[in-house]
């Protein structure tokens, strides 16, 4: 069984010899992030677009800020500074809070859309191994998207901020905002919220979800959903336990007593940092959902790699 | 030099087999056709050249093993599996920009090159083109790789004849130097015969046939008998024969060709009728075997 040969200018052949890979990691590592970005717009979009939504609304509600300031220079310190941060507050929370659904929606879509629009021929022609693949779609949830909840809060609240001192500097409020608003102290609790929380301590529901979305064939979130809470139910009729649940809960939560986020408010940030940071890097659910993190997304590198398209 | 060489390539699916003991060597600088029926395992045997598929038996593409190192061997292999795997959400800049970025082979400039030629727009989405744009747009990304082995899996499926004729004229004039290797597999075996240096039959996870083009002009004969020598015809052993418009058309392998002379009119096959020679036979041979 062979296919003679003519025709074969041997001299061409030689100058033809196996070339290593001449790409570094680091390019296909970005370009799978970039290709990401193009695809999944939302990524961007939707923190922005919420953002844009609540500074609109901010804006309408400073006409009451005037007021709303005289209101509070006669609570007491502590309850005056809990009242002004407030919509700073709320506009942390309402970014990441966006930027978490998109993290679960884009997780489960990431190694499943490609299978079902047949495009992972397409990727998988190409010199990217599944590993830098699944990374490169990882990375989203862990790094891409926490650090952009960071930037468009940041800037949102910088916007709060600067339209507040402009609409109350007739009045001679401004200089009151300035002291009770501390927006360095606040974006040091947001960036170390998002890394500990968002990306460390949630990563083992992201690993999850990027694994059943290389393994499902339809339905992803009904994969992803449903066999935990019956394990937890079966759980619960079997043995009258609630041991599976009651970890669910807990990562859901994220574990929000070892962070420094609502900070009480007086304290040195760099000490409460530090020692929050102590707490949760020596706390076992970390490090065991790290564990859990890269068997889950080791797992869906194996899949991807025997996948085809659906 | 091998491109592809193959050594009892074993591949089933449950209680289907796909592949069955398939033992395969192609050499660089030829154009193979993989020709075979539906379900024949074409694509099961394009998926394991191509790494994507885990096989039993031994397989060597480029030297390498496909399965453990189908990223290593992506630089020197391109393949186009079917028609309409682009992404649709892509636009035209985004994959170019992308395989530049990941691939140390693809000249930029040459596919921008190819696309001129055509009327697809940069900033277009694949989901706006039509199909023979995509696949023109595939194809100029394709051949800017300075690949060894192109694999194309019924590259032309859905397409109209124009874009089928343009397709494989610009990989003929534009890609193929001699030093590459083209493995293709399609249905529409008349519009390749010409494209082709080799060509192979599978049928039910087995090559059936297997010979170059050259060997097929030379070994291979049809005659359209007069109808007084079709007793002396039959002697002779076709490997077929058939009826068209009321003559007898036989077609005979290894016979010399003064001897066919004398018979009727002669002709070199078309591999398609040769396709239905050989598999025909197959499928009476398993028929009388099952009976």
């Amino acid at each position: 069984m062979s296919t003679h040969s003519n025709a074969m200018p041997g001299s061409r052949l030689e100058s033809r010899a196996v070339a290593p890979s001449l790409i570094p990691a680091t390019r296909l590592m970005y370009w799978s992030v970039q290709r990401e970005l193009w695809e999944y717009r939302s990524i961007y979009i939707a923190p922005l677009g919420v953002a844009a939504l609540f500074l609109l609304g901010f804006l309408i509600s400073t006409v009451h800020l005037a007021n709303k300031m005289r209101a509070a220079l006669t609570l007491d310190p502590m309850q005056q500074q809990a009242f002004i941060q407030q919509p700073y507050e709320f506009a942390a929370l309402l970014v990441m809070g966006t930027t978490f659904l998109v993290a679960i929606f884009y997780c489960l879509d990431a190694l499943h859309g490609e299978r079902r629009d047949r495009s992972i021929l397409f990727w998988k022609s190409l010199p990217v191994s599944d590993l830098t693949t699944v990374l490169s779609k990882a990375s989203i949830p862990l790094v891409v998207l926490p650090l952009i909840t960071f930037v468009v809060t940041v800037v949102t609240q910088w916007i709060m901020l600067l339209l507040s001192i402009v609409v109350l500097s007739r009045s001679g409020l401004a200089t009151m905002l300035w002291t009770r608003v501390p927006l360095f102290q606040m974006w040091v609790g947001v960036f170390f919220h998002l890394v500990t929380v968002h990306s460390l301590y949630y990563s083992p529901i992201f690993a999850w979800l990027l694994l059943v979305s290389a393994w499902a064939r339809r339905a992803p979130f009904l994969w992803a959903s449903l066999p935990l809470l019956a394990i937890g139910v079966v759980e619960k009729i079997a043995f009258n336990t609630t041991y599976f649940s009651t970890i669910l809960m807990n990562r859901l939560s994220g574990g929000l007593d070892a962070t420094p986020y609502p900070m009480p408010a007086g304290m040195p940030m760099h000490l409460m940092t530090q020692l929050n940071l102590g707490y949760f890097l020596s706390s076992p659910g970390l490090w065991i959902g790290l564990a859990v993190t890269a068997a889950f997304l080791a797992a869906a590198v194996r899949l991807r790699r025997y996948q085809g398209p659906i | 030099m091998e491109c592809i060489e193959a050594r009892g390539l074993r591949k089933a699916f449950g209680t289907t087999i796909a592949l069955d003991g398939v033992n395969l060597r192609v050499e660089e600088g030829r154009i193979l056709g993989l020709i075979g029926p539906n379900g024949a395992g074409k694509t099961t045997a394009l998926n394991a050249i191509l790494g994507l598929t885990p096989y039993q038996g031994q397989l060597k593409v480029l030297g390498r093993d496909p399965w453990l190192e189908r990223d290593q061997l992506m630089c020197d292999v391109c393949f186009i599996s079917d028609v309409a795997v682009l992404p649709r959400w892509i636009r035209v800049s985004q994959a170019l920009d992308y395989v530049a970025g990941v691939h140390p082979k693809f000249d930029r400039a040459k596919a921008e090159g190819f696309l001129a030629k055509t009327t697809i727009s940069r900033s277009s989405r694949v989901r706006e083109l039509s199909k023979g744009m995509v696949a023109q747009l595939h194809l100029a990304l394709v051949m800017a790789i300075d690949a060894r082995l192109l694999v194309l899996d019924e590259p032309t499926l859905g397409l109209d004849i124009l874009y089928r004729k343009q397709f494989y004229d610009s990989l003929l004039n534009d890609y193929f130097d001699r030093s590459r290797t083209i493995v293709v597999t399609t249905h529409q075996v008349e519009e390749i015969q010409d494209v082709l240096t080799d060509v192979m039959f599978i049928d039910r996870g087995r090559i059936v046939f297997n010979c170059s083009m050259e060997e097929l002009e030379s070994n291979y004969l049809e005659v359209i008998v007069r109808p007084e020598q079709l007793a002396a015809a039959r002697a002779l052993k076709p490997m077929n024969e058939r009826q068209t418009l009321g003559r007898s058309i036989l077609l005979f392998n290894h016979v010399e060709r003064d001897r066919l002379a004398a018979l009727g009119e002669l002709r070199t096959p078309s591999i398609a009728d040769l396709f239905v020679a050989v598999i025909g036979n197959q499928a009476s041979h398993a028929q009388g075997a099952a009976q």
